[in-house]
């Protein structure tokens, strides 16, 4: 565990960095500092592995003093990913890897091996090996960059803005990237960004610091949404923290129907007895057409192409409350649909009914996560 | 006459291929004399510029040295040090490398201070001392850069060493002196030509050594 202890960074002009700031970082977890620009959430981190020295207050890594030992086996064990990746230009992909284990000594062939098979769990290539950083693309330059920082196996990872200069699209696969190799490797993850989405979604802890380096808030992602601190976290967090607390919220008790749901078969008397506006067509194997009014069905002659798009559906358990109800916003007839993981209608919900479900878990406080970052032991700094 | 003719006379005279002022010998010495100036140089010019450049001190003081150093004239300078110390190989020596300093150690120090800071915040961040930063990270990022700054004080020095003769050296620089003295146009434009060769022969070899020593990925092809 990472432990900062009051400390404070103040700069020879006055300028105040970090003031007084405590956190436990608690292992194995990914730990985000977020705020606007000049919060002192990088100055923190860079204070991590040395690169600024606090002016006063101690970090304590596994409860020693990080002072105590040299400064490059302190950076060694910690991994070091910044924006831009700040490749070696001169330097083979494979080679860029390979770095730390050359400086810790490691023979040529071994320390390339080894950082084959990081491109391989950063989702690169193999191929790629032999190029030059000008021959990537930003994403791609980026993940090399965390496979170098993640080569010599060290416990603690330490990212500075990672992924704010590759584009949306970029940025969404690299986040997801993280979390399945963070689910992998289950390092200790330090992670600065000003982007608030993105520290709800990576973050297992999110630190929201503010203007002069001090803490406004230290809470889970879904708590930060829920409950701000202060009017201050509450601005951060911007104007729709309420629809985006939704996915951490379940879909698992989220109940379905199946009533107005036929088969391309039905028969009219089954037509006529569900008792929906519109009822969801499916194919033979169970898979949805389209929405309808029973009106402009007959029995046996349903044509699909003259079917309502049923839009996006959800798969209840994986996705969030967040997606359901973005489903039955964007269909046509205000319905969700529920698939399996083949794809196969589940049932059908209504916006009444998923807004029914948000109000039980809003008052029931449950905030169960979706993709298994439940779970880890609440600290507070 | 023009001076083709002269070049064809100067060449084609066997005379001139043998002998203590033969062309062989007098090319050798004039290597020698830009070689060792060079050396000395290099010595001086690219360690002050690298530990500048990447401490990132010290920068401005330097640019303003080595331009009130380019601001010498080599041929002033020589006579000047003939007058303080006598004559021999060492005050040849000091106007060439007081011109060929500055342009070692003013790109050297712009071409590491000006190297991208970020995977340089990486290596430093991952735990790579300073000497290894300066050496694998910068230096071979640089590398272009030095080896222009080399390139420009080694033409400097090619053509400003036929001085050298002057002062009862050997070297190029005879033909052009004893030349213009004796009014044999032949072996004046024969030594000035002997000069340019040699320039090209240098600009040849510099762009052999970044071919051989820059990584493709600092040259982009």
């Amino acid at each position: 565990m990472i432990r900062i202890e009051s400390v404070t960074k103040r700069y020879p002009d006055g300028t105040m960095a970090v003031d007084r700031l405590s956190l436990e970082i608690p292992d194995r977890s990914i730990t985000v500092l977020v705020g606007p620009s000049g919060c002192g959430k990088t100055t923190t981190l860079r204070m991590i592995n040395r690169m600024v020295e606090p002016t006063e207050g101690t970090i304590l890594l596994d409860g020693a003093d990080i002072q105590r030992q040299p400064v490059t086996t302190l950076r060694r064990s910690m991994g070091y990913v910044i924006q831009n990746a700040g490749l070696f230009q001169h330097r083979t992909v494979v080679d860029n890897i390979a770095t730390v284990p050359r400086m810790l000594g490691w023979g040529r062939q071994r320390a390339r091996e080894r950082a084959a098979e990081l491109m391989e769990r950063v989702g690169l290539d193999t191929a790629l090996a032999k190029r030059y950083p000008y021959q990537l693309s930003g994403g791609q330059q980026q993940r090399v960059g965390v496979a170098r920082a993640l080569a010599a196996d060290p416990p603690v990872l330490l990212m500075d803005e990672p992924f704010s200069a590759v584009d949306p699209v970029v940025r969404k696969g690299l986040q997801d990237e993280l979390l399945r190799i963070q689910e992998e490797l289950g390092k200790t993850i330090v992670f600065v960004t000003h982007d608030i989405d993105e520290a709800v979604k990576l973050g297992t802890m999110v630190a929201v610091l503010r203007e002069g380096g001090r803490l406004a808030q230290y809470a889970p992602p879904a708590e930060l949404l829920s409950d701000p601190a202060d009017a201050f976290v509450e601005d951060f967090l911007g104007a729709d923290r309420g629809i985006r607390g939704l996915s951490f919220l379940s879909t698992t008790a989220l109940e379905l129907t199946t009533d107005p749901v036929i088969p391309p078969d039905a028969t009219a008397e089954r037509i006529g007895a569900a008792d929906a506006a519109h009822l969801l067509v499916t194919d033979g194997e169970g898979r949805p057409l389209g929405w309808s009014e029973p009106r402009r069905l007959t029995a046996g002659d349903i044509r699909p192409d003259r079917l309502l798009p049923y839009g996006r559906p959800f798969v209840p358990g994986v996705d969030s409350l967040r997606v359901a109800l973005d489903c039955a916003v964007l269909s046509p007839t205000g319905w969700a649909v529920a698939v399996d993981d083949a794809g196969r209608v589940r049932g059908v919900v209504s916006q009444q009914t998923i807004g029914d479900a948000i109000r039980t878990a809003h008052q029931d406080g449950r905030t169960a996560h979706q993709d298994g970052r439940a779970g880890d032991e609440k600290v507070l700094g | 006459m023009n001076i083709f003719d002269f070049a064809h006379a100067f060449f084609g005279d066997s005379a001139n291929w043998q002998g203590y002022d033969g062309i062989p010998q007098r090319f050798l010495e004039h290597l020698q004399y830009s070689l060792l100036a060079l050396a000395v140089a290099a010595a001086i010019g690219l360690p002050v510029g690298l530990l500048t450049g990447h401490t990132g001190r010290g920068g401005n003081a330097l640019a303003f040295i080595a331009n009130a150093a380019r601001a010498l004239p080599s041929f002033g300078l020589l006579v000047l040090v003939v007058l303080l110390i006598g004559f021999g190989l060492l005050p040849v020596m000091i106007p060439l490398v007081v011109l060929a300093v500055p342009p070692i150690l003013v790109t050297t120090y712009e071409a590491v201070r000006t190297v991208d800071p970020s995977p340089v915040d990486a290596a430093r961040g991952m735990g790579m001392p300073e000497s290894r930063i300066l050496f694998q990270v910068e230096v071979p990022v640089a590398l272009p850069l030095i080896l222009s700054g080399l390139r420009s004080a080694a033409i400097q020095i090619v053509s400003t060493a036929t001085i050298a003769a002057y002062v009862s050296l050997g070297g190029l620089g005879r033909y052009i002196i004893d030349g213009l003295y004796q009014r044999d146009y032949e072996k004046v434009v024969g030594g000035a030509t002997l000069v340019a060769f040699l320039a090209l022969v240098t600009l040849v070899l510099f762009w052999a050594a970044g071919r051989f020593t820059v990584s493709p990925g600092v040259r982009r092809r």
